[in-house]
């Protein structure tokens, strides 16, 4: 196994082609759950994981079930099953273990299963071709890619709470700025991986 | 039960006043993502229309066939089989636009508003209701991405539609990822302003 390519995968999957601010993904959450850093620390959390397993689910099935019948194009359809199966008994095993937790993400937890930053890790690990490692790697990246992006996001919505806003600009206007300058920031790490 | 809506109000509703980006401010991701330019933002537009015309009129057929209980997974199995469907047709007929926005194409799956709209209005309503409600979402969804997309590929390329018509230096920035969220953040500001500004008129 080559460890570098494994490294380079994370790196790029988290910094550079940063899910948030390069590819726009999971854009709902990213708004919604970004005004409390409790909030966003446990969903950042949920979310790596969550995705980290849902890429390894989907890409045995793909391998081992969906190639050898010849049903790829069907990739939608049996992704989100998978992921929203998993997600349903994540969100029964946390209800019981972690009460607190699951009462404060309850409502995100719920809409976990029909977002696309969850389903585009496993479809684009097959449209990438990906060996299994592989993908666990870009899960793993991407998964920590939005947490990073998350929890940036909180601690500056914490701050902007007390700031003077103009009017038409309160709410969601001044968030997408913030993250514009954020995303701005970001693009700063595509020299990172040069081939 | 609430009063009965006609069907133009209906329509006029998902244009305007629950306009799926600029007012409810879900299904975000394509209007940032594929906005660089006009020709994606249209693409992408209808194929969201196509999806949410279908999903909803399919709802609203079998929604005495549909057992409450395990209504969600029924609503996503609808949802990710139109979605496949337009992505098959897509991948045929526009190729060389499907590898730039396929991966989008395919997380229309993931859309908040074909769930929520499937849940609180389709599975509600009649037929002809569903279908004008998901003409008026789609086509405002459509209308949303069109004028980002026209403002920043003007600003970001100085192009429309590929033709480029402004000799000036283009402001890059525009059509970088960045650019997105400026444009939408700006473009909410404006709505809200005008909003602002009509409800303050009457007092004066």
């Amino acid at each position: 196994m080559d460890f570098g390519k494994v490294l380079e995968l994370i790196i790029a999957a988290s910094l550079v082609n940063n899910f948030v601010f390069t590819w726009f993904l999971g854009l709902c959450i990213f708004f919604g759950v970004s005004k409390k850093m409790e909030t966003a620390i446990g969903m950042s959390i949920t979310f790596c994981s969550v995705m980290v397993i849902s890429a390894a689910l989907c890409w045995v099935v793909y391998r081992y079930i969906m190639i050898p019948l010849d049903i790829t194009f069907l990739k939608i359809v049996i992704f989100i099953g998978i992921v929203a199966a998993f997600v349903q008994s994540a969100d029964t095993i946390m209800r019981k273990v972690s009460p607190g937790l699951y009462y404060k993400l309850g409502i995100y937890l719920a809409l976990i299963a029909t977002n696309c930053i969850i389903l585009a890790v496993p479809l684009a690990n097959v449209a990438e071709g990906y060996n299994f490692i592989e993908s666990l790697a870009f899960g793993i990246g991407a998964g920590s890619g939005f947490a990073l992006a998350l929890i940036i996001m909180a601690s500056i919505r914490e701050k902007l709470e007390l700031a003077n806003v103009p009017k038409p600009f309160q709410g969601f206007p001044i968030a997408f700025i913030t993250a514009g300058l954020i995303g701005l920031a970001f693009t700063g790490f595509a020299g990172l991986i040069t081939h | 039960m609430k009063q009965e809506l006609s069907n133009w109000e209906i329509f006029r509703n998902g244009i305007f006043q629950e306009n799926i980006i600029f007012k409810l401010a879900i299904s975000l991701c394509p209007s940032i993502a594929v906005t660089n330019n006009i020709k994606n933002g249209l693409l992408m537009g209808i194929a969201v229309w196509f999806v949410h015309v279908m999903v909803e009129v399919t709802v609203s057929v079998f929604k005495k066939f549909i057992h409450p209980r395990i209504r969600i997974p029924i609503f996503m199995l609808i949802i990710s089989v139109w979605v496949t469907v337009i992505n098959l047709i897509m991948a045929a007929f526009v190729r060389d636009i499907y590898g730039e926005i396929g991966l989008y194409l395919q997380l229309i799956v993931a859309f908040a508003s074909l769930l929520a709209r499937s849940e609180a209005f389709a599975a509600k309503n009649t037929v002809m209701h569903s279908f004008m409600d998901a003409m008026g979402m789609g086509i405002g969804f459509m209308i949303a991405l069109v004028i980002i997309s026209f403002f920043r590929e003007l600003i970001g390329a100085g192009a429309v539609w590929g033709q480029a018509i402004v000799e000036t230096k283009p402001v890059l920035i525009f059509i970088l990822p960045a650019g997105g969220f400026f444009t939408v953040g700006i473009l909410m500001a404006f709505f809200n302003w005008m909003e602002l500004r009509g409800k303050a008129k009457p007092h004066h």
